[in-house]
């Protein structure tokens, strides 16, 4: 065991898998001798060889569809996008192409590759550095969307996706990168990609969240008990594509009363889905409207970022008025 | 088109280099290129009689088929757009697969999920293309980085229509191609035409083939109608790649001589005297009167040789006719390598309602959940 950040348990995770499999080739933008932006592949290109970590013209149309090509012909790519805010240009080669190449062609070729993104608000990056896409990609069939949210799930989360024969979408919480510290087993360990974390057990108000919201609402969960004796039970759902469908509908049950928190827009976000889960399957158990907490339906701010994403405040009133409704 | 590479003038006659092919190749690529033009005219008629729902014929394009894949080896790539399929049937899709995916039954290797014409040949590394204009060249920029990473001397021919040189795949895969220095060939076919708008108006550069060295790598003319030119430029360009000295661009200048689709009437936006002109350059005719000169193939033996083909299409559409239908798992099949639970959910909501009405078949049953 280390006691690592999000982002060096990210770089530990890349490690793991180049070694075990010389298939695997970390590739983007600034990724190579620079170790990217944020340093999630920092000396990989000196430990690995250029062949095996490096850096690539300036294209994420580029960059996404030859990761295509090369998981089409027996490599393991892992493709960083710098910043999810600029993987539109891809957008296209994600969902016309990676995710449905399996489908198309009848099983015959497959594309087994990650899409590594920093997303999310929180570091005064205004519009276009701070994003929350997830809705967009969990929309789109025969992708898979995961967004980590401790240091040991973004290790097992980043091998079990690398090692999917199917194209995952790996969200990093940028937010997260270093303000969370955590136990990370050395060597390789997997975490499974549909199933649900629970973060504190509750009989009293169910609160949905993943990423970068789940130290918010912990933080609110613990308010809540202190100041009110309200018993949250927190759930990060990790896998928002294939989603834990059954781990969700069970945690609704336990309480009746529904919380989701995210920091994307709310208009057709996660949040909606998970509200027509519970609707459609277990309505009968709700004792309060689930209520949703979430950024704005704008585009991302820059001086009033702080206002846009949900905080403890916001959460912890949104699991008042349900516990109280 | 004088730039252009050309072996065989319009008239049949030698004005070039000529590759050293066998007789026995030369007729096989004559036989090629019949079999391309029949198939057309077959599936022609399906669609007309509502057989089956679209084609993409490749008539007056059988030159830069045949020609652009002949060098290839069985285990080189072929990364395909709409127009290819001729080219996957001599490199060993078999013709069944192939009409099995025009009507898009249960024979169909991609499951009939595809529209007609979106052909798949594993055996022979030709990848299913999905519909969408220049997105396989990076894929297979990609795919060639993968043959050289591993030290391989495979090469992947990479195809795309004059309309997809504007698309954002066609430069981001020339660049990249150029910058990995990747063992590609970029076969752009120009056939004069995007659906209605005028390879002329898709560019204001001085010719395709002038963009390719912007990349850092040369840009060939040929002539498109002519075989031989096709499978000589191909050739170099392929061994050129194999020996690790990077990419080539290969414009072959052709022309469609019938409509985008079976949906499309080009009368609409072209002039008859264009496709009359083109009409004498045709490209069989040439190649026919190059071997009979030659005396690979004798006066009248095309008409033979077409009715032989003709027989043996037709006997593969009668097969295919009585295909079964697609099982309905299928719906949810294929999206990931195992069917998640919220699928498998979808299909059963789905079965339990097809069943109470009647419609189910055997073997449908409900997933486990
Ligand atoms: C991105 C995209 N835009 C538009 C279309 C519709 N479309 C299909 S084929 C075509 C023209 C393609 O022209 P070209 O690349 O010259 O190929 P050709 O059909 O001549 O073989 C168009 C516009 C498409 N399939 N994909
Ligand atoms: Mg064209």
């Amino acid at each position: 065991m280390a006691n690592l950040t999000l982002i060096q348990a990210v770089n530990d995770g890349l490690r793991t898998v180049m070694k075990a499999d010389d298939s695997v080739v970390v590739f983007g933008e600034d990724v190579g001798p620079k170790g990217g932006v944020f340093l999630a592949t920092e000396g990989l290109t000196a430990d690995f060889g250029e062949s095996r970590c490096f850096d690539t013209p300036l294209s994420e149309d580029g960059i996404i569809g030859t990761a295509i090509g090369m998981a089409m012909n027996g490599l393991r790519p892992v493709a960083e996008i710098q910043f999810q805010d600029f993987i539109f240009p891809a957008f296209d080669q994600i969902v016309s192409e990676a995710a449905k190449l399996r489908y198309r062609s009848g099983g015959q070729y497959t594309a087994p590759m990650v899409i590594r993104t920093p997303y999310g608000g929180g570091i005064r990056g205004g519009l276009y550095h701070s994003q929350s896409g997830e809705a967009y990609f969990a929309h789109t069939a025969g992708l898979k969307v995961v967004i980590p949210s401790t240091p040991h799930d973004a290790k097992g989360l980043l091998i079990a996706s690398i090692q999917d024969p199917d194209p995952v979408l790996f969200m990093e919480p940028k937010a997260l990168y270093r303000s969370v510290k955590g136990e990370v087993p050395e060597g390789e360990y997997t975490v499974d990609l549909s199933t649900l974390r629970t973060v504190r057990q509750g009989g009293d108000v169910t609160i949905y969240c993943y990423g970068a919201m789940v130290p918010v609402v912990e933080r609110a969960a613990a308010q809540a008990a202190e100041q009110r004796g309200i018993d949250c039970l927190v759930v990060d759902l990790r896998t928002l594509m294939p989603l834990d469908e059954e781990g969700v509908l069970e945690a609704a049950k336990q309480t009746g009363r529904v919380v989701v928190v995210h920091e994307a827009p709310r208009f057709c976000g996660y949040g909606a889905e998970i509200s027509a889960l519970i609707a459609e399957h277990c309505i009968e158990y709700m004792e309060a409207p689930v209520r949703r907490v979430t950024g704005f339906d704008t585009p991302f701010p820059n001086t009033l970022e702080h206002h846009y994403l949900p905080d403890d405040r916001r959460v912890l009133d949104a699991i008042e008025s349900v516990y109280d409704f | 088109m004088s730039s252009a590479l050309q072996i065989l003038a319009p008239d049949g006659s030698v004005v070039g280099e000529l590759p050293g092919l066998s007789d026995a190749e030369l007729r096989e690529l004559f036989v090629h290129m019949l079999q391309i033009r029949c198939m057309d005219g077959r599936m022609l008629k399906l669609q007309r009689a509502g057989r089956i729902g679209f084609v993409g014929t490749a008539t007056g394009l059988e030159a830069t088929l045949v020609g652009a894949a002949a060098p290839l080896r069985q285990d080189d790539w072929l990364w395909s757009g709409l127009r290819e399929g001729g080219a996957a049937v001599m490199r060993g899709l078999p013709l069944a697969e192939y009409v099995a995916q025009m009507y898009c039954n249960a024979n169909d290797t991609a499951k009939g999920r595809q529209m007609c014409n979106h052909f798949q040949h594993k055996g022979t590394n030709y990848p299913s293309w999905s519909s969408v204009i220049g997105t396989q060249i990076t894929h297979g920029v990609g795919a060639a980085f993968a043959s050289m990473r591993r030290g391989e001397d495979t090469v992947h021919a990479i195809h795309f229509g004059d309309g997809a040189t504007s698309s954002n795949g066609f430069h981001s895969g020339l660049n990249f191609a150029g910058v990995w220095k990747v063992p590609a060939v970029f076969v752009c076919t120009d056939n004069g035409w995007a659906i209605s708008v005028a390879s002329s108006a898709q560019t204001a550069a001085k010719s395709f083939a002038a963009k390719a060295p912007a990349y850092g790598f040369p840009g060939v003319e040929v002539d498109g109608n002519d075989v031989l030119a096709c499978q000589s430029a191909m050739a170099d360009a392929i061994e050129r790649a194999r020996r690790g000295e990077g990419p080539t661009m290969l414009v072959l200048k052709t022309y469609r001589m019938l409509g985008h689709s079976s949906s499309d009437d080009p009368t609409k936006y072209r002039a008859d005297e264009e496709v009359e002109a083109w009409a004498k350059r045709d490209p069989i005719a040439r190649f026919e009167r190059y071997l009979i000169e030659r005396g690979v193939v004798s006066e009248g033996e095309r008409a033979d040789l077409e009715t032989q083909l003709l027989v043996k299409i037709d006997a593969v559409i009668h097969e295919q006719e009585a295909a079964p239908p697609m099982a309905l798992k299928t719906l949810v099949e294929d999206v990931y390598a195992e069917v998640p639970y919220h699928l498998r959910r979808e299909y059963n909501d789905f079965i339990a309602v097809a069943e109470k009405l009647g419609h189910a078949q055997p073997g449908d049953g409900a997933f486990p959940l």
